[in-house]
């Protein structure tokens, strides 16, 4: 399948109109913070599967695993699981409402990508002073 | 054979409804359908987190397990790993673009969900049969 066109083949492709060409917008940022909370939220997937054979396994494993948690690397991992599952929670409330055809036009696509953003910054950085905050 | 359906498919084929790609909505509707199911259920799951700030190690065990609590987090991880293998798939599809390494990730992807959720199942029912 031939791809070229009367303009010549020079011509910027999708990814790569990101730059000089293009200019981003909230819509296709937050459409690939999207899909890059979802990625490192598998992460935080795989230290769930960890905890539960960790807590089966005795108190031994158990509190290697809340050292694991409890580590410089191991808190930074937590918070950052914690701000993208806020994330990736309101933003799949609105990918959901755009499944179900609402909110598709521009002006309210905006709108519910700015709450999104106010929302998750709030709801995470709140989840995070509970956690860390007080202690 | 004239009031037959146009093109080279069978009518079998034709009731399925799938085209050359053998597969058709099921990959997007399990995706809707497991994060309908995670949106309460990941609400659940970080409050009976924030109830175990602080618990000591036999606080926590007799806590998970509890016989709907242990229910609850098996379904609640194992919907997240199948959620995330969903994902990822295509997350895969759209940017890795050589065949073999492609259908390598999809492959071991499933691989770790798959032998995954049977770890978390063998843990939490260790856990709540143990208590």
């Amino acid at each position: 399948m031939s791809t070229s066109s009367p303009s010549g083949g020079n011509r910027p492709l999708s990814p790569f109109m990101i730059g000089p060409y293009y200019r981003p917008q909230l819509t296709s940022i937050l459409s690939i913070t999207h899909r890059i909370s979802g990625v490192f939220l598998c992460l935080g997937a795989l230290t769930l599967v960890y905890a539960w054979v960790a807590l089966a396994s005795g108190a031994e494993m158990f509190a290697a695993f809340t050292e694991c948690l409890a580590s410089p690397i191991g808190m930074a991992l937590v918070a950052g699981s914690v701000l993208a599952l806020w994330f990736h929670f309101f933003n799949g409330i609105r990918h959901l409402f755009w499944d179900a055809g609402r909110g598709l036009d521009l002006a309210t696509s905006y709108r519910s990508g700015y709450a999104v953003v106010a929302l998750a910054l709030v709801v995470g950085f709140g989840h995070l002073w509970l956690l860390y905050g007080r202690v | 054979m004239s009031l037959q359906t146009p093109g080279l498919q069978t009518p079998l084929a034709r009731v399925h409804g799938l085209g050359s790609a053998r597969s058709g909505t099921d990959h997007w509707t399990a995706q809707r359908v497991t994060a309908i199911l995670l949106l309460p259920l990941t609400l659940w799951f970080l409050y009976f987190l924030t109830t175990l700030i602080g618990a000591d190690y036999a606080a926590v065990r007799a806590a998970v397990a509890q016989p709907w609590i242990a229910a609850l987090l098996a379904v609640y991880t194992i919907l997240v790993l199948y959620h995330a293998q969903l994902g990822l798939q295509v997350v895969i599809e759209d940017y890795v673009h050589v065949r073999w390494l492609e259908l390598s990730m999809l492959i071991v992807i499933k691989f770790i969900v798959l032998f995954g959720s049977i770890a978390v199942l063998l843990a939490l029912a260790r856990v709540a049969l143990s208590a």
